[in-house]
C-alpha cells in the first residue's frame, strides 16, 4: 500500500515545535525545532535512543503537554491555543493511547476498563468488540491481575480503539514484553491500523518495529533528523528481534 | 550531626506534614483530655480531701427540734464518736439593700470564745467576728460577691419574727457549702440563698435557745460505723425533735461533689481512648502506604547491610517523631482545657483554693500511653515492610487482586457505571481499612451527638422541671407548720391569684432494712401549681392513701408499685405510718414522696397545717409581693421560680458552652484527621490510574468523583453508624454514668442534634476533599505513564 502523497488529508502538521523543561537550575532542551506532518490512514514509527525527544513529541501531539515554541495544527484547528479543558475534550474525542506498562484500572474487568471509554465516547464500538479486535472477547471478565503482561496490554489497544480515535499513539507499546507477546501486540496495532484505517504513531527504540511503518521518522537530541518512506511493509509476524 | 538516614526521615516528615499534622493534632486531642480529665479529678480530690481535712468538716450530721445542752456529753460518748459540736441553725428571710427579690438565709452559730471544732471557716476577707456582738456575721463567699457585699455592709433579717440588722464583717468558705445550692433546686442560686455565721450566743437569745441546740455535726474515730453512730444519735436525739441523722453521702453539698469526681471518674477515660485508637488506625494507614511507596528504597537500605531492626527503628522514629509534636501540643492544650475547667467549676464550688495545676507524672503518663498507641498503630505496618526480603522488594509489588463485589456477585450491581464499580470494589477490598475509616468518622459524629445531647437534655430538664412541673411562680416556706388559714393571709395579698398550701414532713423512709432520710411533700389532692409526672409523661394526683415515689428512691431502696413503705416522720408526735407505693416518678432531681396532705395530717392526728405554699402571681406586681411577704414574721423561705431558672440558665449554660465548643474541637479533629488521610492515601494509591484516565480523556470533575466517591461513601456509611454511635453514648450516659441521686440526666436527643453533627463532619469531610481536589490538578500525567508503580 503506497498510498505516501502530499494530496492525503494532513492530520497534524508541527511547526517550529520546541520543548524546554526547567530542571531546577538547568533547562532541558528536549525538542528544538521539529517539523512533521502525519497524514490520515498512514502508521509512523518513531525511532530513536532514550531521552531523544520522541516521547515528549508524542505527548504534545497526543494533547498532554504544551510546546514552549511553535504551533500544531491537528486537522486544521491550533492545538497549541487550547486550553486544558479543550485539550481534554480532544483527548476524548479524537486520541487513543497506549502505554508502555498498559495502566489498567486494576479493579475493573478487562470489559469494563474498555466500558470506561465507550461510556464517555459519542460514537464507540461496543467493548466486546474491541475486544474481539485484539482477541480478547474470551477474556472479558478477567481482572488485570488475572491477564498476562500481553493480554493487559491488547485490553490497553482495546481501550484505545474503543472509542473510534482518529489517531492511535502508542509508547513503547512492547517495551515491557517479551518477543513473542510483542508481536501480538505489534499485529493487533497493524490489523486496526488497517481495518480502521486509524492514523497510528508508534514510538520506540526497537529499530525492527520500523519495518511495519509507511514512514518512519528518526528522532535524535530533539531534532528529526531523518524521514524514510518505506516501501516494503512486513507483517508483524513476520518480525523477529 | 544528623545521620543520612536521619536527614531522610526528616525530609519524609516535611512531604507528609499534612497527614503528620492531622495525625499530631489527633495526638494532641487525646493528651490533652487525658491530662485534662485526670488533673481535674486528682485537683479536685485533693483539693477537697485537703480541705475537708484541715477545716474538719464532719462525718455525721443531725438536726432537732430543741436540745438541752446536756445531751451534748451524751452524744459525745456514742462508740465511735471522736468530737462532737452542737450549733443552732435556723432558716431566715433576708433583705439585701438594694434587692427587692427575698433572700433565704442560713444562719449558723459558732461559738462566741473559739473556733468551731468541726466545719471550721475558712476566712477569705474581713475579720472574724468579735466575742459578745450581737449583729455581726460573716457570709459565704458566694452570696456575698453575687449581691456585692463587703465587710461593713449591712443587710437585715427576720429573726423569730422581728426585723434586725445585721453587719457583715468577713467573707468566710465552709467545708459544708462547697456546693452552696439552696434546699430543693438542682444549681446554685447564689443571689438568692446566703449562708451566714453569727456568734452563738446572739442567736441562741433571738431564738429563745439558751442552753439548747437544734444542730449536732459529729467527727468519727477511724474505722466507727457509721449506721451505728447514726442510729445511736437518733435514739439520743429522737425525744427533742430529731429529724434524723445523716452521713457525709447525704450531705447535699458534698453529695453533689462526690457526683462530679464520680462523672468524671467514669467518663473521664472514654475520649483519651478514642483519640489514641484513632490515632493508632491513623499511623497504621498512613505508614501502610508510605512504607509500600518505599519498598524499594527498604530494599536498597537492607541490600547495603541494615537489618530489619534497623530500618524498623528508622520508621519508628518517624511515628514517634509525630507523636512528640502531638504530645507537646496536647500538654499545652490539656492546660489550657484545665485552665477552662478550673473557670467552669469555680461558677459552682467554693473552695479557698481551687488550682488545676498540669501534674508532671500524668503528662508522661499521657505522653507514654501515646506513644505506646502509636507505635501499637505503626509496628503491624513497619513489620510487614520490613521483613520483605530485599531481593523480593526490589521487583514491584504484584497488581492488587480485585473480585466483584458482593453487590455484583448478587447481580444488583449490574446498572452500576464503571467508576462506581471502581469504588465500591476498592472499598470492599480493604474492608479491614474502610471499615475502621467508618467507625472512625462515626466516632465524630457520636461525639458530637453526645456533647449536643447534653444540651438537650439541659434544655428538657429545663422544660419539664421549670414548665411542666412547677406551674407557681413563688413557693412560700413557714418557719413551722402553721394552720393552713396561711393560704388566705398569702391569697390576700395584691397580686397573688392563686395559693395551694402544701406541707413538708421530714421523715425516714424505710423499706426492709434499707431506709433513706427525705422530705415527704404533702400536697392537696387537686393540686395544680406542681404537677407530678411520670415517664410516660402522665400526670398524677397525690393519692388520697398512699405515695408516688421518685423512681430513683425506689431503686436504691429496692421497693417496686404496690409494695407498703414505713415512713418514719421526725416531726410533732412522730408516728410511724405504713403506705403502699402507687407510683414512681420518673423525675430529674433528688429523692421526692409524695402525699395528700389531708390524708397526711390526718395520718399525723394534727389539725390541717401547712409548712409552706405554692403560689401564682401576677408578674407585674412581683415587686410588692415580695414586699409583702417580708412583712408576714410566719414567712422563713421565698423561692422563687424564675431566679432558680435564671441561675440555672447562668451556671449550665455558661458551662455548657464551653464543654460543646470543646467537643465540637474535638470531633472536627477526629473528622479532618481520619478523612483527609484518607483522601491522601487514596490519592496516592491511585494517582497512576486517575492520571492514566485524565490521559484517556477524563475530566478533573470525572477524575474527583472516583476519589471523592470513597471518601463519600466512607461518609456516608459513617454517618448513620455515627448517629447510632451517638445514641448509644448518650444512653449510657443517661443511664448508668449520669444516673445520680442529686440530679439525673434525662435520655432526650433532639433531632437538631443528629441534625448539627451531621453538618459538622459533612463539612470536615468536604473541607478535606477540597484539600485533595487541588492536588489533582497538579497530577503529573506524564510521569504515571513512564514508570511503573
Amino acid at each position: 500500500m503506497a498510498f505516501v502523497s502530499t494530496t492525503r488529508e494532513e492530520v497534524f502538521e508541527a511547526r517550529e515545535v520546541t520543548k524546554v523543561y526547567h530542571m531546577g537550575e538547568v533547562d532541558v532542551h528536549a525538542l528544538r525545532g521539529v517539523d512533521l506532518q502525519l497524514y490520515a490512514g498512514e502508521f509512523v514509527v518513531l525511532l530513536g535512543p532514550s531521552g531523544s525527544g520522541k516521547s515528549t513529541l508524542l505527548n504534545i501531539l497526543g494533547g498532554l503537554d504544551v510546546p514552549t515554541g511553535g504551533t500544531i495544527h491537528y486537522r486544521g484547528q491550533t492545538l497549541t491555543d487550547f486550553d486544558d479543558r479543550a485539550l481534554t475534550q480532544y483527548r476524548r474525542r479524537h486520541v487513543g493511547f497506549v502505554f508502555q506498562f498498559y495502566n489498567l484500572i486494576p479493579s475493573l474487568t478487562a470489559e469494563e476498563n474498555v466500558a470506561l471509554i465507550t461510556e464517555i465516547s459519542s460514537n464507540p464500538m461496543t467493548p466486546v468488540e474491541a475486544l474481539a479486535l485484539v482477541d480478547l472477547e474470551k477474556r472479558r471478565t478477567h481482572f488485570p491481575a488475572q491477564l498476562s503482561g500481553g493480554e493487559q496490554q491488547r485490553v490497553a489497544i482495546a481501550r484505545a480503539v474503543a472509542k473510534r480515535p482518529d489517531v492511535l499513539l502508542c509508547d513503547e507499546p512492547t517495551g515491557a514484553l517479551d518477543v513473542h507477546t510483542g508481536i501480538l501486540v505489534l499485529d493487533a496495532i497493524q490489523r486496526i491500523n488497517e481495518e480502521l484505517g486509524t492514523t497510528t504513531a508508534v514510538i520506540t527504540h526497537n529499530a525492527v518495529i520500523s519495518d511495519m511503518a509507511d514512514r518512519v521518522i528518526h528522532v535524535s537530541d530533539g531534532k528529526i533528523v531523518s524521514t524514510d518512506s518505506n516501501d516494503k511493509k512486513r507483517r508483524a509476524d513476520e518480525l523477529e528481534w | 550531626m544528623l545521620s543520612s538516614l536521619d536527614r531522610k526521615l526528616l525530609r519524609d516528615l516535611r512531604s507528609h506534614w499534612g497527614q503528620a499534622i492531622a495525625i499530631s493534632l489527633v495526638i494532641a486531642s487525646g493528651v490533652a483530655t487525658f491530662v485534662n480529665s485526670q488533673t481535674t479529678l486528682r485537683s479536685l480530690e485533693s483539693t477537697r480531701a485537703a480541705f475537708y481535712e484541715r477545716y474538719r468538716f464532719a462525718e455525721v450530721f443531725a438536726g432537732a427540734k430543741r436540745a438541752p445542752d446536756s445531751l451534748e456529753t451524751r452524744l459525745a460518748e456514742i462508740p465511735g464518736v471522736a468530737r462532737i459540736e452542737t450549733r443552732i441553725v435556723e432558716g431566715v428571710n433576708v433583705d439585701v439593700p438594694g434587692l427587692d427579690e427575698p433572700v433565704l438565709g442560713q444562719l449558723i452559730s459558732v461559738p462566741d470564745t473559739r473556733r468551731p471544732l468541726l466545719n471550721q471557716l475558712y476566712l477569705r476577707r474581713g475579720r472574724w467576728l468579735t466575742p459578745g456582738s450581737d449583729d455581726e456575721v460573716l457570709a459565704s463567699e458566694k452570696f456575698a460577691d453575687a449581691n456585692h457585699l463587703r465587710a461593713g455592709d449591712k443587710l437585715s433579717a427576720v429573726i423569730n419574727g422581728r426585723l434586725k440588722e445585721l453587719r457583715v464583717v468577713g467573707i468566710v468558705l465552709s467545708p459544708e457549702y462547697v456546693f452552696q445550692v439552696k434546699p430543693g433546686d438542682i444549681v446554685p442560686d447564689a443571689k438568692h440563698y446566703g449562708v451566714m455565721w453569727m456568734n452563738e450566743e446572739a442567736l441562741s437569745l433571738a431564738f429563745d435557745m439558751e442552753g439548747a441546740f437544734n444542730d449536732v455535726s459529729a467527727e468519727l474515730l477511724r474505722g466507727a460505723n457509721v449506721d451505728e453512730v447514726i442510729f445511736r444519735m437518733d435514739e439520743l436525739l429522737d425525744p427533742y425533735g430529731g429529724r434524723g441523722a445523716y452521713g457525709r453521702k447525704d450531705q447535699i453539698s458534698h453529695m453533689l461533689l462526690e457526683s462530679d469526681i464520680n462523672g468524671l471518674k467514669s467518663t473521664g477515660l472514654i475520649a483519651p481512648t478514642i483519640f489514641m485508637a484513632v490515632a493508632a488506625f491513623l499511623f497504621n494507614v498512613v505508614l501502610t502506604r508510605m512504607l509500600s511507596l518505599q519498598r524499594e528504597q527498604i530494599a536498597a537500605l537492607k541490600a547495603f547491610g541494615y537489618n530489619n531492626w534497623d530500618v524498623a527503628w528508622h520508621f519508628m522514629k518517624f511515628v514517634l517523631l509525630i507523636t512528640l509534636v502531638g504530645s507537646v501540643i496536647g500538654t499545652l492544650g490539656g492546660s489550657l482545657l484545665a485552665g477552662f475547667f478550673t473557670e467552669m467549676l469555680a461558677r459552682v464550688y467554693q473552695y479557698p483554693e481551687l488550682f488545676i495545676r498540669v501534674r508532671w507524672p500524668l503528662v508522661a503518663l499521657a505522653i507514654s500511653v501515646a506513644a505506646g498507641a502509636a507505635m501499637l498503630g505503626a509496628a503491624g505496618a513497619i513489620w510487614r515492610a520490613v521483613r520483605v526480603p530485599p531481593a523480593e522488594a526490589m521487583r514491584p509489588e504484584p497488581p492488587a487482586n480485585f473480585k466483584p463485589t458482593i453487590l455484583e456477585r448478587l447481580g444488583i450491581g449490574r446498572a452500576l457505571p464503571n467508576i462506581a464499580r471502581m469504588v465500591l470494589r476498592q472499598v470492599e477490598r480493604q474492608r479491614f481499612k474502610t471499615c475502621v475509616s467508618v467507625l472512625a468518622v462515626g466516632l465524630s459524629v457520636g461525639i458530637i451527638v453526645v456533647g449536643q445531647f447534653m444540651q438537650d437534655a439541659i434544655d428538657y430538664v429545663l422544660e419539664m422541671q421549670y414548665f411542666r412541673m412547677q406551674l407557681y411562680d413563688i413557693q412560700v416556706s413557714t418557719v413551722e407548720p402553721l394552720s393552713t388559714d396561711v393560704q388566705y393571709e398569702l391569697a390576700s395579698i395584691p397580686g397573688v391569684l392563686q395559693v395551694e398550701p402544701m406541707r413538708s414532713v421530714p421523715a425516714r423512709v424505710r423499706f426492709g432494712s434499707r431506709y433513706r432520710r427525705v422530705a415527704v411533700q404533702a400536697l392537696p389532692e387537686d393540686v395544680s401549681l406542681l404537677q407530678l409526672i411520670d415517664k410516660h409523661q402522665a400526670t398524677w394526683q397525690p393519692p388520697p392513701s398512699g405515695l408516688v415515689v421518685s423512681k430513683m428512691l425506689a431503686e436504691s431502696l429496692r421497693f417496686e408499685v404496690g409494695d407498703v413503705v414505713r415512713i418514719e416522720v421526725l416531726e410533732g408526735k412522730r408516728p410511724t405510718l405504713e403506705l403502699p407505693v402507687l407510683a414512681l416518678l420518673d423525675d430529674l432531681a433528688g429523692l421526692n414522696v409524695y402525699a395528700s396532705l389531708d390524708d397526711m395530717n390526718r395520718l399525723l392526728r394534727e389539725a390541717p397545717r401547712a409548712s409552706g405554699a405554692y403560689l401564682r402571681v401576677d408578674k407585674t406586681k412581683q415587686q410588692d409581693i415580695y414586699r409583702a411577704l417580708k412583712e408576714i414574721p410566719a414567712v422563713a423561705g421565698v423561692n422563687v421560680k424564675d431566679h432558680a431558672l435564671d441561675s440555672f440558665r447562668e451556671v449550665v449554660a455558661k458551662n455548657l458552652s464551653s464543654m460543646k465548643a470543646i467537643n465540637l474541637t474535638f470531633a472536627v479533629i477526629i473528622a479532618l484527621g481520619v478523612v483527609y488521610n484518607g483522601a491522601r492515601i487514596a490519592l496516592s494509591e491511585r494517582s497512576r490510574e486517575l492520571a492514566t484516565l485524565r490521559v484517556i480523556g477524563f475530566t478533573r470533575r470525572e477524575i474527583s468523583a472516583i476519589l471523592l466517591g470513597e471518601l463519600g461513601l466512607i461518609t456516608m456509611l459513617a454517618l448513620p453508624l455515627g448517629m447510632g454511635i451517638g445514641w448509644c453514648f448518650a444512653y449510657f450516659l443517661a443511664t448508668f454514668l449520669a444516673h445520680e441521686e442529686a440530679f439525673r440526666f434525662p435520655f432526650v436527643i433532639e433531632r437538631a442534634t443528629y441534625g448539627l453533627a451531621v453538618t459538622v463532619v459533612l463539612a470536615a469531610s468536604v473541607l478535606s476533599a477540597l484539600f485533595v481536589r487541588r492536588k489533582l490538578d497538579h497530577l503529573d500525567l506524564i510521569a504515571v505513564l513512564k514508570s511503573r508503580e
